[in-house]
């Protein structure tokens, strides 16, 4: 049947299972919108108007980071795409899979500073995995195909769909390709057997080994593999910030998070290892600190199914390409057959005693101090309430750290963030792609009231579709991790980051219709956040925390992680 | 060190951009660059050359294979291979003495004169870069008033065509391209 581009796009993303899009209408997107109007049910997609297309942005990459499935964003031509970059900045670094279709202005017009017009796929071109300008409507189907299957193949990414009106407008016959080979783009999943094992015969040596699990295992979905292999050897068991719920952070082997806010214990196992067992993270300059000082006396097994990360900042002995699900299952099956051909697994009794101390000796810690809130308090509280098995999904500063500190995730998927970019205003737009995504689950926004007043128009969006995301404030009136830091590094000088200046939350919240509530003492926490989390729908929870409280340990920027500041 | 590294890349819209963007953006050189269409429709070869310690070179490689169009990445100064570049020069030759001395260095250098005026020629030369650089040095007494060079192209010898392929699913790939280098 013959259909117009915009319809065509629509009917590619019915073949690609798309239920959910997240996007911002524009005069360059007005045939999809048109189509999308006429068509969206029969398609069985639903599309949320968010208010700034960046978080149309973050909230597919929540849709994407609590379930794997690739996330669809749609915004217009020119400032719909310009607002869209950050967001696709996020997902580039975060590696998560994602789809972004842009408008762009008539072909005939491009390059002519036409009305809406910007260079999208020029802009875009070093935060995607990879973009696309279509400029024939012939080539419209088969692109959004290849689009989709680089954004989640491989390192998964986002990928980027630049659409002039005109490739809306045409008429052709739509046939979807049933499959793609795409000779320049063959991702390698299965790790090269000797490198297998060498790694295993490695790993079943070292007497103070860690093993390091990082996003990617994550994007393999390996889970069970990780958790095997960890059991099998006994292997003490850390998450970077990305990779958290990956392994059960109640596991007796789970060494909770390292890097710069990581545990004492858990940095010092690091730093102490003979052995680190990478899968799926990258060395990133936040978890190892000064690199010349990183594990120094470790052999480092890496595996990544992205070769140019491996050697990139860390030199590795044990080098294995490969996606982290497959290779830890060709790991397992060497294990066993090491063991059987009679190799012994070599006793850690005394390292696992020695990090035992290491814990007791300076563990997490925060302090009560009369009726104020401690925004620690307010993240354990969290947990016990929701028994750790919320969606969280946080923005990025202190209270991102106290989370993943303190919220425990024993499963995966659960938690969401902006580690790599680092965008403030991620955590609000990320719980409602969450939220949509998954409709049973209790999705909870750890948000800081600077991230929180860069995205709070998304309120709107919350009560137009009555999603039940569940926003708890942490409110100290500063930016707090700035502010820590000019306090720690800066002596006192608290530069632009106070911004107590702001609106009264709770009755912003009601004056879009959504419920709120607010504790200012310690004893109101735990009822209000009860109240809250039981009431339906999209709810606000202000909590009025210590001002000045600071987020340990801290690895200063550059030094040792041996260097890390405790209290 | 200097290394040439060859690109075989689909010929789409915006590669060179790619290339280069990711040379920019991750802070590597590229000291020549040079791109032409293959035998095959649509497939282009891009050679450049660069410099680096062996880290940063490892990294060009990985990243630049990372690219999703990019067919092949293969480092030539590792593999046995045969390199050119062409330099075309307009030189000072006037009449007698310094004329004759240009013809003989052209004659030396295997070397063309493809222009003749009263006063100047256009030369044409090949060579790999130390033999253009001496070319060029030769002439420069003489007087050279405009160079043209593009850079070397690369060509991998036969026998050897197998040693150092990124993208072959030959299982010592990790072990090739990862440990001994690093």
């Amino acid at each position: 049947m013959k259909m117009r581009g915009a319809r065509i796009l629509l009917e590619s993303l019915r073949c690609e299972g798309v239920k959910h899009v997240f996007g911002y209408p524009g005069g360059a997107v007005l045939h999809i919108y048109d189509e999308l109007v006429k068509h969206a049910e029969e398609l069985g997609i639903t599309h949320y108007l968010v208010r700034h297309e960046q978080a149309s942005l973050f909230g597919a990459a929540g849709y994407a980071q609590a379930t794997g499935k690739t996330g669809v964003a749609l915004v217009t031509s020119g400032p719909g795409g310009t607002n869209a970059v950050t967001g696709i900045a996020n997902a580039f670094m975060d590696s998560l899979p994602m789809v972004v279709f842009t408008g762009q202005v008539p072909t005939h017009l491009i390059g002519n500073d036409a009305f809406q017009e910007a260079d999208l796929t020029g802009i875009t071109r070093s935060c995607t995995k990879h973009n696309y300008l279509v400029k024939h409507v012939e080539d419209l189907a088969p692109t959004i195909k290849e689009a989709f299957h680089v954004a989640s193949t491989g390192r998964p990414g986002p990928v980027l769909v630049d659409l002039p009106k005109d490739m809306t407008a045409q008429e052709i016959e739509f046939s979807y390709p049933e499959t793609i080979d795409i000779r320049s783009y063959k991702p390698q999943v299965y790790g090269d057997p000797k490198a297998v094992r060498k790694a295993v015969g490695a790993m079943l040596q070292a007497e103070r080994p860690v093993l390091y699990i990082g996003g990617g295992a994550h994007a393999a979905g390996a889970y069970e593999e990780v958790k095997q292999l960890a059991e099998k050897l006994n292997l003490p068991t850390t998450c970077t910030l990305m990779g958290l719920g990956a392994f059960p952070a109640s596991h007796p082997l789970s060494l909770g998070m390292l890097g710069m806010h990581g545990g004492y214990w858990t940095n010092m196992a690091v730093n102490n290892s003979d052995l680190l067992i990478s899968i799926g993270a990258r060395f990133d300059d936040r978890v190892t600190g000064k690199l010349s000082e990183f594990a120094s006396g470790a052999k480092f097994i890496h595996v990544d199914i992205d070769a140019s990360c491996i050697s990139k900042n860390v030199p590795c002995d044990y080098p294995v390409v490969g996606d982290a699900k497959i290779v830890v299952q060709q790991m397992l099956k060497e294990l066993e057959e090491q063991l059987a051909g009679g190799e012994k697994v070599a006793s850690k009794v005394s390292w696992h005693d020695q990090i035992a101390a290491w814990k007791k000796q300076h563990p997490l810690w925060w302090k009560e101090e009369g009726d104020v809130i401690k925004p620690q308090y307010v993240i354990e509280e969290l947990h016990r309430i929701t028994k750790g098995q919320a969606v969280v999904s946080s923005d990025v500063g202190q209270h991102q750290m106290w989370t993943a500190q303190l919220y425990g995730f024993d499963t995966p998927r659960n938690w969401l963030n902006s580690g790599g970019l680092g965008a403030m205003g991620y955590g609000f737009p990320a719980a409602v792609g969450a939220a949509v995504a998954r409709p049973n689950d209790l999705c909870v926004a750890v948000v800081g009231d600077g991230g929180f007043q860069m995205v709070l128009n998304e309120l709107a969006t919350v009560k137009q579709y009555n999603i039940p995301v569940k926003i708890l404030l942490i409110n100290n009136g500063f930016l707090g991790m700035v502010r820590q830091w000019q306090e720690q590094f800066y002596e006192h000088r608290y530069s632009h980051s106070n911004i107590e200046v702001q609106p009264d939350f709770v009755k912003l919240a009601d004056s879009y219709g959504v419920a709120a509530f607010r504790a200012t003492k310690m004893n109101e926490v735990s009822h209000t956040l009860e109240k809250a989390l039981n009431t339906p729908g999209p709810v606000l929870i202000e909590m009025k925390v210590a001002r000045e409280e600071n987020v340990f340990p801290i690895v200063p920027a550059g030094a040792a992680l041996k260097d890390m500041i405790l209290s | 060190m200097r290394h040439t590294i060859s690109l075989l890349v689909e010929n789409e819209y915006g590669m060179l951009t790619r290339v280069a963007g990711l040379f920019s953006a991750r802070g590597y050189q590229i000291d020549t660059l040079n791109v032409a269409p293959t035998l095959e429709e649509g497939v282009s070869r891009m050679t450049l050359t660069t410099h680096g310690n062996d880290h940063v070179i490892q990294q060009i490689l990985q990243q630049s294979h990372k690219i999703i169009k990019v067919i092949d990445v293969v480092d030539m100064t590792i593999v046995p291979h045969v390199e050119r570049e062409m330099v075309m020069l307009t030189v000072n030759a006037q009449q007698g003495e310094q004329r004759q001395e240009v013809l003989s260095l052209v004659e030396i250098f295997r070397a063309k004169v493809v222009d003749v005026n009263t006063d100047s020629f256009i030369l044409e030369m090949t060579g790999n870069a130390e033999k253009v650089n001496a070319f060029i040095e030769l002439l420069k007494p003489i007087g050279i008033t405009d160079i043209v060079r593009t850079g070397p192209v690369a060509m991998t010898r036969v026998a050897h065509v197998k040693a150092q392929r990124l993208k072959d699913e030959d299982e010592e790939f990790s072990e090739l391209t990862l440990n001994e280098k690093v």
